[in-house]
Order: structure tokens, then sequence, then C-alpha cells
């Protein structure tokens, strides 16, 4: 006699918030997708003990009641992978916010509704590049189509290791719902449409991992000066609220030099989403010269939306951007923010009454912080091909009481390799972008003087590292003034603290909002940071000739070096040789008045 | 199966102000119930665990006097609340029941009061300024339609007043209409009831508000409800009936600490401070309602009012606001015993919506700039005063006393205000250039050569003396 394993329904025996338990259930797996009572809500199983299932349930339960079915789809929770990514706005579920408005038929957020993620009747020109009789492996691209700034690579999907091609459809407009291409393996015939799915947990393979090299230009200052992220590499930024966080995320989504972007919001503010759909379809890509939103993908599962679909969402995203890696692209991922994302995790686990471990998250916090990060990386693609892909992820960190101290901080600081901690002090005073230069740190500075001389002409790690040292210098003076007032330190303490002034007006304040200031290349940061420096070696003598300190901070020259950074970069050369032309004569008259 | 509409008797267990049933096989998760004693009293409930086995169910108000004998009657529906404009004009519990006597409202339709998530797609973004007539607010925190702009206080300050002057004098410039108003007390002294009745009846408001009171006295466990009644009221005014509305809720810790007792008496692990670890959901799902949406006229600008235990920023509380809420207004201890209203410290304040709504065409061009040198401006001041209690002033360079006196001035100058004066974005610009012309312009870095040229008093005057 044959046993049962598949009933495909189950019946619900209670219910608590979004923890939902169901009976016959037998045969379930772990993380398999179910449907949840009468309105069909879409839950994941994250427990099973015996027939029953805890399942977590992504939308609202209220009305739900126990006796109402369980429905099995015998699928993990996936992503759908294919052209139609670019250019969305996706819940944490992946559904297009505008087929829920839509569907909803009106602004506020129904449940039940079911909504594909790649639209179904939108045709794309595909462009074949094998034809039958062709051996294709996993990952072998087998044509393309274009998909707003990219050339999007339709490849052999990872689940099939090898095959023959026996079908090829000519060049022309399809559906994702055409089989393109119909290849031959062991297991028989297959289809391959343009689009497939892909369990969002699990990491997409690839040949090899690399170590990242090059530098990610972000166009913000103390970033790539500083603090630098490579392509591939990982980031976080801590920081208390109204720090900077959301506006450091939003400006590297918006200038970072990548192919896509995807940017996760996870448990923030609705209109910070909007923000980004006002300006992402305004502002230009200088790369493709297309709009911003044509190379980026936007999950957002604000705060006031499910908690569970939050702990989706990011796995939703990353599994977006190592799809667009595997062509052999460029991607950076933002998540704002991973505390509402850990936060998330941590209500299931206490929901689930688990044993809780530091603040109440659970033990296995570091394990899952970790199981995010490292899908980061620079890697070989799969498939005959020698191209290169990366994924940057830069998440933000929302601490309880701006405390670095608590755990989602001190975890992800151990699996990141640039880490911009916020600074409330700084955010007081319009520091901005607040991120303190003696607690922040990258582990990438050491592979890139390469990168800037080559790029720039400029040796700007020994620019930075020079830089640097005159901030500390600085910053323990202050300390000492802190206690003995300014007055009292010597005139040359004064001028390093003048000069260090400088460098934090001049460089390291970046205006977000300021049309000129937002981007800053890489030459102009070079250029700029080596002009200010100069003013430290060049007051100097000043000072050992008798000029007073106060003479030196009045000159009219140091108002124009810091204002020099709002100098368009086509007129910037120009402006540094007449901001130097002043300071130099200035120089040689204080230094006339005191012989 | 489903209960609705079967009435039970006999309960197992009374837990503070959770009830707890067996045999009830098809309540619904949020299903409100009724509960009567035998002796004729009801009450208010909702399922909170609905299990085939066992349901717990929160009761709301005090649950002294239930026993085993009870009946409990399932209602099949979630916390709905009946809307329409006759709520304009009245008084309402934190159940959404009237209290002033009259009659019950018209019901042109019956909302959830836990609303439903904004999708964020349709979502308008809030870009125009408020003119609210307060220096502080307009210069350096402008509000926003559609803003959630909370402030934060201690008690003993004057954030009524406060709350009270925002709702007194906002417009939206070239905009007719006056704000609507909903205003929800949660856990509030009477006092502090009466205080904003007056106010909104001495400006005539009292027509185009409603109120939802939830006194100190009255049942704790309504102050969980209390916000929730208020924005589905709001919604329906500004979403449905296209008004800009002004929501005003004091005193939010006293919600926070309503969830605190209740999660406890849930018996739920606690986060920070015996504060539930969901409290940063929870209170997102009640500031998240503030907005504005695509095609609707109408507004949401929401000023939640909480007072921060030992006036402390970190508090979770505070915190967990600050990271929902788009700024918050500082109202300073320090400040208002020196005698300064309002008193709000600009340096720990923010509007994370200014940088849209403000500028030309909606305010004036250099208004983000100036605002931003006041800012660096103003936090070197504080530092020169603090180094003032150290060393004296004497021991001050001449640029520290520089900005100690800027520190002292836009204290005293652009801060302070009356609490019945109204100042237009011009006049609070122009006092904001009067203050910063006392520093040389090499330090006014934060404003542009050309900006300087237009609005910098001594170069007008240059100016003008040339041109004559
Ligand atoms: N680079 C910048 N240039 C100019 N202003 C900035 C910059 N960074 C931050 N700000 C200012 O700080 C405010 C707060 O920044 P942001 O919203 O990014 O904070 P956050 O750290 O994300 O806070 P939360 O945790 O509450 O979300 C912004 O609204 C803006 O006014
Ligand atoms: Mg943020």
């Amino acid at each position: 006699m044959s046993e049962l394993v598949y009933e495909g329904k189950g019946v619900i025996v209670h219910i608590k918030g979004p923890v939902v338990e169901a009976e016959g259930m037998r045969g379930a797996k772990i993380r398999e997708v179910v449907y949840v009572g009468e309105e069909k809500l879409i839950g994941e199983i994250v427990r099973i003990e015996g027939d029953k299932a805890i399942i977590q349930v992504y939308e609202p339960t209220g009305g739900v009641k126990a006796g109402e079915p369980v429905e099995r789809t015998g699928e993990p929770l996936s992503a759908e992978l294919g052209p139609g990514l670019l250019g969305q706005v996706l819940d944490g579920l992946g559904r297009p916010l505008e087929v829920i408005a839509e569907k909803a038929g009106g602004p506020f957020i129904t449940r039940g509704i079911k909504a594909p993620t790649l639209p179904r009747d939108k045709k794309w020109k595909w462009t074949p590049l094998v034809k039958p009789g062709d051996d294709v492996i996993a990952g072998d691209v087998l044509g393309t189509v274009p998909e707003g700034s990219v050339t999007h690579k339709i490849m052999l999907p990872p689940t099939i290791e090898k095959a023959k091609v026996i079908e090829v459809l000519p060049e022309g407009d399809y559906t994702i719902e055409e089989p393109v291409v119909v290849v031959e393996h062991i297991g028989g015939k297959e289809e391959v449409k343009m689009y497939h799915k892909w369990p969002v947990r699990t990491p997409r393979p690839f040949r090899e991992k690399l170590a990242p090299v090059e530098l990610l230009v972000t166009g913000q200052r103390v970033i790539d000066t500083f603090f630098p992220i490579v392509k591939g590499g990982t980031s976080a930024v801590p920081g208390g609220f109204g720090t900077g966080k959301t506006v450091t995320l939003h400006q590297i989504s918006k200038w970072a030099d990548a192919d896509v972007v995807v940017y996760v919001g996870c448990g923030e503010r609705g209109n910070e989403m909007t923000d980004l759909l006002h300006t992402f379809p305004k502002l230009v890509d200088p790369k493709s010269g297309r709009p911003l939103l044509d190379r980026s993908v936007l999950i957002a599962n604000t705060s006031n939306m499910p908690v569970p679909a939050r702990e989706a969402s990011i796995f939703m995203g990353i599994t977006y951007a190592e799809y667009y890696r595997d062509m052999g692209l460029h991607v950076v991922l933002t998540a704002d923010s991973t505390s509402r994302w850990a936060e998330a995790l941590r209500e299931l686990s206490s929901r689930l009454e688990e044993i809780p471990s530091e603040r109440g998250y659970p033990a296995y916090l570091p394990d899952y912080i970790a199981s995010f990060y490292e899908r980061a990386g620079r890697i070989k693609v799969q498939g005959r091909r020698d191209e290169l892909g990366s994924v940057a992820v830069i998440g933000a960190v929302s601490p309880s009481g701006g405390d670095l101290n608590e755990p989602v901080t001190q975890h992800t600081m151990r699996y990141v390799g640039a880490f911009w901690a916020l600074d409330k002090d700084l955010a007081f005073k319009r520091h901005f972008p607040s991120i303190n230069w003696l607690r922040s740190f990258s582990k990438y500075t050491g592979g890139l003087r390469e990168w800037w001389i080559k790029n720039t002409g400029h040796d700007m790690m020994a620019y930075r590292d020079k830089a640097m040292a005159l901030l500390q210098r600085a910053s323990s003076l202050e300390e000492v003034a802190r206690v003995v007032g300014e007055a009292a330190l010597s005139d040359e303490n004064r001028l390093v603290l003048l000069s260090a002034e400088l460098i934090k007006e001049g460089f390291l304040v970046q205006n977000a909002f300021h049309e000129v200031d937002t981007y800053c290349s890489p030459k102009k940061q070079a250029l700029l940071l080596k002009t200010l420096l100069e003013f430290y070696d060049r007051a100097r003598p000043m000072i050992d000739a008798g000029v007073p300190i106060s003479r030196i901070s009045e000159m009219k020259s140091l108002g124009l070096l810091r204002r020099l950074k709002f100098v368009p970069e086509e007129d910037f050369e120009n402006a540094v040789k007449e901001a130097i032309a002043q300071l130099e004569a200035e120089i040689s008259s204080l230094l006339a008045e005191v012989r | 199966m489903s209960v609705y509409g079967l009435t039970y008797k006999g309960i197992d267990q009374v837990k503070g102000p959770l009830v707890i049933m067996r045999g009830v096989p098809g309540a619904a998760y949020e299903e409100v119930v009724r509960i009567y004693s035998e002796d004729g009293r009801e009450w208010f409930g909702q399922v909170l665990e609905a299990g085939r086995d066992k349901v717990v169910i929160q009761v709301l108000g005090d649950t002294e006097g239930l026993d085993s004998n009870a009946m409990v009657k399932f209602t099949g529906s979630t916390l709905k609340i009946p809307v329409s404009d006759e709520m304009l004009g009245r008084v309402f519990n934190g159940a959404g029941e009237p209290i002033d006597g009259g009659p019950k409202i018209r019901a042109d339709d019956y909302r959830d009061i836990n609303g439903a998530p904004i999708n964020p797609a349709k979502r308008d973004y809030p870009d125009e300024f408020i003119e609210t007539g307060i220096s502080a607010i307009d210069g350096m925190l402008s509000l926003i339609r559609g803003q959630k702009l909370p402030i934060f206080s201690e008690s003993g300050l004057p954030h009524n007043e406060v709350a009270a002057q925002v709702a007194r004098q906002a417009v939206v410039p070239g905009k007719a209409e006056r704000f609507s108003i909903v205003f929800a007390a949660v856990g509030l002294k009477y006092d502090d009831v009466l205080f904003f009745r007056r106010q909104f009846e001495e400006f005539g408001a009292l027509s185009r508000s409603v109120l939802f009171l939830n006194l100190a006295n009255d049942p704790v466990i309504e102050r969980i409800t209390t916000p929730r009644v208020a924005l589905t009221a709001a919604e329906y005014l500004a979403f449905d009936l296209g008004m800009d509305v002004l929501v005003i809720i004091t005193d939010m810790t006293n919600y926070c600490e309503a969830l605190r007792e209740l999660s406890s008496a849930r018996e739920e692990v606690p986060s920070r401070k015996g504060y539930p670890g969901y409290m940063y959901s929870d209170l997102a799902s009640i500031y998240e309602r503030a907005g504005r949406i695509i095609g609707r006229p109408g507004s949401i600008t929401f000023m939640p009012i909480l007072t921060m235990p030992g006036g402390d920023l970190t508090h979770p509380i505070p915190d967990l606001t600050g990271y929902i809420t788009e700024g918050q207004i500082f109202l300073d201890l320090d400040l208002h015993n020196r005698g300064i209203y309002p008193p709000i410290n600009v340096l720990p304040s923010l509007s994370r919506l200014m940088k849209d709504g403000i500028g030309p065409g909606k305010t004036r061009e250099d208004h983000k700039e100036v605002s931003d040198q006041l800012y660096a401006a103003y936090s070197q001041g504080t530092k020169a005063r603090e180094l003032v209690q150290i060393v004296g002033e004497a021991g001050l360079s001449p640029r520290e006393k520089l900005y100690l006196e800027f520190a002292r001035r836009f204290e005293r100058e652009f801060v302070a205000q009356g609490f019945r004066e109204r100042r237009s974005i011009e006049e609070t610009l122009d006092i904001a250039w009067d203050i910063l012309s006392i520093l040389p312009e090499a330090e006014l870095t934060r404003i542009s050569e050309k900006t300087l040229n237009k609005f910098h008093p001594k170069r007008r005057i240059a100016a003008q003396a040339e041109g004559e």
C-alpha cells in the first residue's frame, strides 16, 4: 500500500498574531509557502511538529478562525527572476505595489492579493545566442533582451547542470511565458523561459569568489577617500535616529557607479520610498543616460506593513541582486534598516517561544546576519564565460538609544569590510554626513592606492593618511581646549585646529541637497584634499615668523578654500589656482607686516 | 464554523486585563466581544489568541467584578467606529462613543480602528510649507503638510501651549481653508484637556474639531484604542472628505506605558526597560497614518506630544518615536528656566521634510542656507557657553566671545516670541539675518556668495549706497 505523503490541505487550530498553527500538515516541508485561511493569506512554514506546522503569515491575520483551511504550495518562498524587474517597486514578497493598488481598488493595502512580480503581457525583444545542437551548461547565455539600462542575459538556470539545445525561437518579441529555448538533458526535454524562480533563502551559485579590489565610487568624499567600499564589498551604517543613515543610502543608490541598484526599504518610512519614487525617474544615470529608475529595483516594506514580510524583503532583495550579478554586472544593494529586519526575527522568535538571548534576540542572530552579508562579493560567474560580477551590500543599522554596543551593531561589525559610524553630535551641528572619522573603519583602503593613482593621478591614500593624522591631532587638542579654552593653546596648536576645521568644513561636510556638492568625482576629491592640506604647510612658517593666529584665521582666502567644494567640476581647477594665488598673496603681505 | 453572534456562558480565568475561555472553537483573531456580568455590567474585549482549544480575550476597561459566570458574546467583527462629518464639533471617549451628551452620530461608514497601511506607491510626497508663525519652527524645522512631527518634552514644559499655538496659527500659504483639528487626550489630566478646549473655543476652532478624551482616571487599556480611534476619524475627514487635518495626540508616553502594562499582563518577553519588542512596529502603525495620498485633496499632519521620562532622549519612548517620525521638536528645560518661550532647542530638533518644502516659490530662496548657517553658528555658541562654565568669559578667544553673543541673541530674539505672536516667514528670516550679521562674513560658510549679496544686511546697505 502506498503512503499518502501530500494532502495539500491542513486546518488551522490556533492564531496568535502572525503565527498560525495548523494540523493535518504531514509531509509539509520547512520553509514551504502556504495559503492561510479562507482569504488565502501568504505564509511560510517555520516549524514542524509531527503533523502540526507552525506558520508565519505575511499578512494581517485579523478575522481568521480556527477551522479554516491551510493550502500547501509545495514550493519555498521564491523570487521571480527575469526581465521586468528594473524600474519596479515591490513589497517584501515581490508583489508590485502598483498592481496591489489596482487590485485593492484604492491607496490602502488589503489582504490576500496575489500579484506576480514580472509582467506577463509585456513583450521583450529577444535575440538568441545559441542554436539547436549547441551544448550548454548552467549560467551560459542563451540570448539577450534589452531591459532598462542593461542588456539582460537570459541564462540557462542553475537548476539545469548541462543540456543540449534542441529548439530556439528566432529573434522577435515575446512574453516571459513563451519558451524561447527548449533543451534536452538527462531528465528529458525542458522548456526554458525568459524567467525562472529561485528560493530566496538559498544563495545563487557562482564559479569562484574573488577578493574585491575595485573602488565603488559613491561620490561622497568622506566615504570614497576615508572609509571606502569596493565593488562586491560590504558596509554598515549605524547611527541613532536622524543621524543620516537614509540620506547616505539614498546618495549611494543615486550616485554609485553600479550597473544595477537594489534598494530595500525594510521597516522604515513610507514617505522615504515616495521620495525615491519622485526623484529616481527624474535623475539621469550618467553611464547610460537613462533615468535612474531604469537601473533600480525598489523594495518597500515600510514600518506599518506586516512585520514578517520585512524579514522576507531582505532575502528577496539580495536574490535579485545576485541574479543581475550573474549576468556579469556590478550591483549595489542598500538595506534600510537591517535592525528592523533583525527585530522582525526577534518578534517571530518570541512568538515561537524560543529562548531569548541578548536583548531578547534569538541565539542564532549572528548566523542570520552573516547569512545576509555573506551573499555579497565579487565572483566569477557560472557558465563558460570569463565574466566577473559583484554585489556590494550596504546596510543601515538603527541601534536602540543610539548605543553601538547593542547586539545587531556588534554582530554586523564582525561581518562587514567598512563601518561608517554616524555621530549624533555631528548631526546636531549639521555636520553631514555625520560619519565619525575616529570611530569608523574600512578594511579596503590598503588595496586602493593603485586605483587612485591610475584613475586620478594622485596618491590619494597618502593625502588620506596626512589628513587623518591632522584630524587626530586636532581631536586630542580639542579635548584640552574643552578644559582650558582655545585661547590658552599655543598659536601652533591653534593652527592645527584651524587646519583640521578646514578639512572638516571644506572636505568632510558634504551637502546631499546642494546641486553641485551632492556628488564629487574622485578627481575633484583628490585635488580638493590636496589643496586643503596645503593650507597647513603654507601657514606653518607664518607662526614661526610670529604672525598671530587671529590674523591667519581672518584671511579671506580661507573662505575661498572652505567653499571650493561648491565649484562645479568644469571650473574647479581654475578655482583652485585662484584660491592658492590669493592665499599666497595674503601670506606674503602678513609676513611683510611682521618683518 | 464561526461563533459569530453566539453567546457563551462561563469563562475559565481572569488574569489582569485578560480573559481565558475554553471550548470556543470558532472565535476569530482580533474579533470584538462583549462581556456581561450577572449583575448587568458590560465590558468590551478583543480576541488576542484564537485557538480551537483556548481563546484569550483582552478586555477594555477594569476587569474587577468579572467572574466565571460572565456571558461572552462574539460579534464577528474587528473594532470599528462609525464615521461621518457629524463627528466635527463633538467629543468622544477613547472607544469612540460620544460623551458630550449629544446624540449618536450618523454613520456614513464603519471603519476598522487599525486602519490599513497606505500603499507607499500611492503616497503623495509632502512638500508644502505650513506657516506656523513660530520662528524656530518655520525657520529651522519647517512643518510640511502631511508630515508627522512630534514634540519631545518634559513635564512642566509648555508643550500644550506650543501645540495650541501651532493649531491656532497654522496656515498653508495661499490656501483659504484652515486646518480641521482632531485632538486626542491619552491619560491626560482634566486641566490639560480644559486648556485645549478653551484654546479651540477662543480661536473659533471647536466646530472644526473632533475631541477624543481618555483622562487620567479612565481605563488604562482604552489608551491603546484612543490614538487609533482618533486617526480613524482623521483619515475619514482627510481622505474621504478632503480636509486638511491637524492631529494632536497627547501624551504618547501614557500610551506607551499602557502598552507596556498590557505586554507584561500577557507575560511577553520584554525588550528595553520593560517595553515590548514590538513597540517600534506598534508606534509605526499609528504614526505612519499621517500623510497625503495621490489624487486625494486632504492630508493628515500629525503632531503627537510625548514627555521624555527624566528628559532622556535615549529612553525607548522618544528613541523609537524619533526612528519613525519625520523629525522632532525638542523642548528644553534649560531654555524654559531661562524664560525663553517657546523653549525649542533647535540642535536636537529636526524636520526631515523641510528640504523639499522650502526655498524659492515656497518660502524664500535664502531659507535653506540661512537655516543651515543658524544651526552651525548656534552650535558654536553653545560650545562657547559650555566653556564659560569652565574658564570664565575672560578665557574665551574673541571669536568664541562673538559666538557666545550670537547664541544669546539667537535665543532672545529669534527663538523667543509671544504665545500670541505670529511672525511671517519673511519676518523670521529677516530676524535671522540681523543676528547672523554680527559674525564676520568668512564665518558664514554655509551661505553662498550669491545669497550673501542679495540678503546680507551690510551688503544690502552697501549696494543701496552704490545705487544712489
Ligand atoms: N549628507 C547630508 N546632507 C544634508 N543633510 C543631511 C545629510 N545627511 C543627513 N542630513 C539631514 O539629516 C536628516 C536625517 O537624516 P536621515 O533621515 O538620513 O537619518 P536616519 O539616520 O536615516 O534616521 P532614522 O534612523 O530615524 O531613519 C535629513 O532629513 C537631513 O536633513
Ligand atoms: Mg532613516
